[in-house]
């Protein structure tokens, strides 16, 4: 489904992508980690066609995306902050994204599980953080896509929207999707991600499924597991 | 009754002592000299509608030519086509074409020299090189006559009403383009220039030299090289007059030049280049007139005393005033500025601050001309400002301290 | 055709977005008052045609400038996330572009205009000169929107794309004249004509000033001698090459913006 291969960037001198090549061929939850600043959010941005690699090709599909943008079609974005313009109302902000591509034609029921019904008509700029990541999960999620791209997902939601979220993933990994999420919190990828993907300043460190990680490095927590996996490669000063 | 009936006796015994003379391809005088040659002093020739190709026709004896139906007087561009040398001839009725022109001598389509008591009327002049040229003739009347030039340049073509050292001349009402100067008077005194329109002229649209006493009213003078140029005169009086479109590089509405003691009054200025010049004049009283859209409405040179500029409106123009010097003897008091910003808190109708209508720029402008670019750019009205708050190349004394915040109505 | 479609449907909310501001009431309540205020106090139209002239060329390429920044910072991220749905960049940009330099246009439109249609602009021969200063005050609006999110897009850090903005604005209103005047003065011994009109065709601003000027000060402008102003200003060779001028400078910032969107990370 994605093919990145060889691809860097350097915003000026600050290399933000060594290298890089991945590929993912079959459905399942990826979860993209790494410290602060060693270019999860970027990679995931390469693929959406944001941020333009130096060197290096990605093919979605087969496609390469610097060619054409319809392949964005498949992919559906939840980017990290909210914010909206201010003087459209909750109802016209999902027109737009519908408006746009192809949606979900039972997209009100996700409207209603984040109970977002009443806010409907309220403008984007009178509701609080928490709603506006609820509307932006909503909006991510009632595409029809092949591909999801999650960045930092829950952060601002309260826990019984969190359980929801994490349900709504896994649902859409049963229909077959390939989801990339990267998020700091551990648990959410002991829960939901079958494979991780660890950068460390721009370089990919480890690539493996959550079952083999804690099998070889015999540790239960993940997080014991990847700190042990990354220092027996001989990498120091690592931070989680 | 009876009044009427001795009008009428009176009538029919001047038409049997005065005869009449006709012309035309079937009358006894076919050609219009001849006519003449068998006419009596103070008889009426009347010639039918007709072409006469005539050029250097002498008349020495007081007579009535009256064409009827608009006869043609065809001067087949070889000189003048009637030299007037008598007193008392009245030419009226007539379409000239024609004229000759030449570099050495001026000729002219009706010509006078020591003939009083003339009137010239009703006549279509075109292709002139001079149109009414009348030397040394008092007491003349030249009415609603159309004049019409090449439209050529200014060394090629003459004027259209020409009057050299007349006294108490009236011309009225007469049409005037294409032409060097349309109305032109040198030593002229005690004249009346009423009601007539000049324009499309090359250099003036009216011109007084040396001339006193004289006045123009009512008089239309548009799209000229410049409006009128009164130079070297005394006592003219400027009434009710309308300049228009006179545009160009050095062109005026109104130039004055050393003259004294004139009157300025009830005229309209609009859309002109320098509403009016003013050049080494001194007494000179501005009264009622209105200057809209002009480039400049008074542009002063040289030195000028004791003007009063009063009670006029000033609209829109690009400059109101401008100066070349940093002294001022002339009064500039109630008069209504478009761009006056002040304010009248005692409501007396008169703003509570001065106006000082020097703007800077008009400096920079005069200095170097292409700055006109910048005209009413904001860095402009900074520069124009700050020279008001303080002035410092403008005259301190130049305001009009008691500006009209209404425009003036007479 | 479906990529118009797009940029139809993104300039559609920027227009809302924009319009239900509070700012942009209060920009049209401005031109509202300004308008009634100025005819009120002297009741001539051409004289207020003057003072409307001196206002628009200052004041709508800072507003221009001012949303243009403003709406792209404010809505930088919601952009992001545009950028990552399936329509072309250059849409986008353009979409909001139109969205936000129409809603300000409209704002001079009915704020101006309105004033003078009630005060019988209709039978004034004032309504070519009002006309004229509506267009002007649109091409500088479009023309400083472009500009600034021009720059805002080439300057992540928002502090930085505010003060290169309204420098920018400044440098056109104020300053550039200031050097104008001070090059003309300096080289006036030498040609100048053509120089100066150069330079006035090089700013926006200037260049909208020359188009009022042709109108409202001709007598001023045919005094001077040169050949080339007389054929400039005379003739409709002025109007002509102004207009497109101004059309230019309406256009390329755009076309920048969007040239350099395409290129730039987000």
């Amino acid at each position: 489904m994605v093919a990145i291969q060889e691809i860097s960037k350097k915003y000026r001198k600050l290399e933000v992508l060594k290298d890089i090549s991945l590929e993912f061929n079959e459905p399942g939850i990826i979860g993209i980690l790494g410290p602060n600043g060693s270019g999860k959010t970027t990679l995931l941005k390469t693929i959406l066609g944001m941020v333009l690699p130096d060197n290096g090709t990605i093919r979605v599909n087969g496609i390469d995306i610097s060619k054409d943008y319809n392949y964005r079609n498949e992919i559906a974005y939840l980017p990290q902050i909210a914010t909206f313009p201010e003087n459209l109302s909750v109802k016209e902000l999902l027109a737009i994204i519908r408006d746009l591509r192809a949606v979900d034609s039972k997209y009100m029921e996700l409207v209603s599980l984040f109970g977002l019904e009443q806010f409907l008509s309220e403008k984007l700029g009178n509701l609080s953080g928490g709603t506006r990541q609820k509307v932006n999960v909503v909006l991510s999620f009632m595409c029809k896509s092949e591909i999801l791209i999650l960045d930092e997902p829950t952060v601002g939601l309260d826990p019984v929207s969190t359980v929801k979220l994490k349900e709504l993933i896994k649902s859409h990994r049963d229909m077959g999707k390939l989801i990339l999420l990267t998020t700091h919190i551990m648990g959410i990828v002991d829960e939901l991600a079958d494979e991780i993907v660890y950068l460390l300043e721009g370089r990919m460190v480890y690539r493996g499924f959550v079952t083999d990680l804690k099998l070889s490095t015999q540790q239960d927590s993940l997080e014991r597991a990847i700190v042990n996996e990354i220092h027996g490669k001989d990498v120091v000063d690592l931070q989680i | 009754m009876s009044r009427f009936l001795g009008i009428l006796t009176c009538l029919m015994i001047s038409a049997s002592v005065f005869g009449q003379i006709e012309v035309c391809s079937d009358c006894q005088f076919k050609t219009v000299p001849s006519a003449i040659e068998s006419a009596s002093p103070h008889d009426t020739v009347l010639v039918h509608k007709g072409i006469y190709p005539i050029h250097n026709m002498v008349i020495t004896k007081p007579i009535t030519l009256r064409g009827l139906n608009r006869p043609v007087l065809d001067g087949e561009d070889k000189g003048y086509i009637v030299k007037i040398l008598s007193d008392s001839v009245s030419f009226t009725g007539f379409d000239i074409r024609r004229v000759g022109i030449s570099h050495t001598e001026d000729y002219a389509a009706i010509y006078s020299f020591r003939a009083d008591y003339l009137e010239i009327s009703d006549n279509h002049l075109e292709d002139v090189f001079f149109g009414i040229r009348l030397e040394k003739s008092s007491n003349v009347v030249v009415k609603d006559n159309i004049v019409k030039g090449r439209f050529s340049r200014e060394f090629d073509s003459g004027n259209g009403i020409h009057l050299w050292h007349c006294k108490n001349a009236r011309v009225e009402g007469n049409d005037l383009s294409g032409l060097r100067d349309g109305i032109y008077f040198e030593f002229v005194d005690d004249s009346y220039v009423i009601a007539n329109r000049s324009h499309h002229n090359t250099r003036y649209g009216l011109h007084y030299m040396f001339s006193n006493d004289d006045d123009y009213l009512d008089n239309y003078f548009y799209n000229n090289g410049a409006g009128v140029a009164v130079m070297f005169s005394k006592n003219i009086k400027m009434i009710n007059n309308r300049f228009s479109h006179n545009w160009g590089t050095s062109s005026y509405g109104l130039l004055l030049k050393e003259i004294y003691d004139a009157e300025i009054k009830m005229n309209l200025f609009e859309k002109n280049t320098v509403a009016i010049s003013v050049d080494g004049s001194s007494r000179i009283y501005y009264r009622n007139n209105d200057f809209i859209q002009n480039g400049w409405a008074i542009r002063v040179t040289g030195g000028c005393y004791v003007n009063q500029f009063t009670s006029n409106n000033f609209i829109s123009n690009s400059f109101d005033v401008s100066y070349n010097s940093k002294l001022n003897d002339n009064l500039f008091q109630g008069n209504f500025w478009s761009s006056y910003s002040g304010y009248d808190i005692d409501r007396d109708g008169w703003g509570d601050i001065p106006y000082r209508p020097v703007k800077l720029f008009s400096y920079v402008v005069n200095r170097t001309p292409e700055t006109i670019v910048l005209l009413r750019s904001f860095f402009i009205d900074i520069i124009n400002f700050s020279e008001r708050v303080t002035p410092v190349f403008t005259p301190d004394n130049l305001m009009d301290d008691q500006p009209s915040m209404k425009k003036i109505k007479w | 055709m479906k990529f118009t479609e797009k940029m139809w449907l993104i300039f559609k909310y920027s227009f809302k977005d924009m319009i239900r501001a509070k700012w942009i009431i209060v920009y049209l309540l401005f031109y509202l008052l300004l308008g009634f205020i100025l005819l009120f106090l002297n009741n001539d139209l051409s004289s207020s045609v003057i003072t409307i002239m001196n206002i628009i060329i200052i004041l709508t390429p800072l507003i221009g400038t001012l949303f243009g920044v403003m709406f792209y910072y404010n809505s930088r991220e919601f952009t992001e996330l545009l950028i990552a749905q399936p329509i072309r960049r250059s849409r986008i940009f353009m979409g909001q572009y139109l969205g936000v330099s129409l809603s300000l246009s409209l704002s001079l439109v009915i704020g101006l205009g309105l004033p003078f249609l009630i005060f019988g602009l209709a039978n004034s021969a004032e309504i070519f000169n009002f006309i004229m200063l509506i267009f002007i005050g649109m091409a500088l609006t479009f023309s400083f929107t472009g500009l600034s999110m021009w720059i805002s897009l080439r300057n992540s850090n928002r502090i930085k794309g505010f003060g290169y903005s309204v420098l920018l604005w400044l440098f056109f209103a104020v300053i550039y004249d200031g050097i104008f005047l001070s090059l003309l003065l300096i080289f006036e011994n030498y040609p100048i004509d053509q120089f100066s009109l150069l330079m006035s065709m090089l700013n926006p601003i200037d260049l909208s000033r020359i188009l009022v000027l042709i109108k409202l000060d001709i007598s001023a402008l045919m005094g001077y001698t040169g050949a080339v102003f007389q054929t400039f200003f005379g003739s409709n060779w002025g109007i002509v090459i102004s207009g497109i001028m101004l059309l230019l400078w309406m256009t390329t910032p755009a076309y920048m913006m969007v040239r350099s969107s395409k290129r730039r990370d987000f």
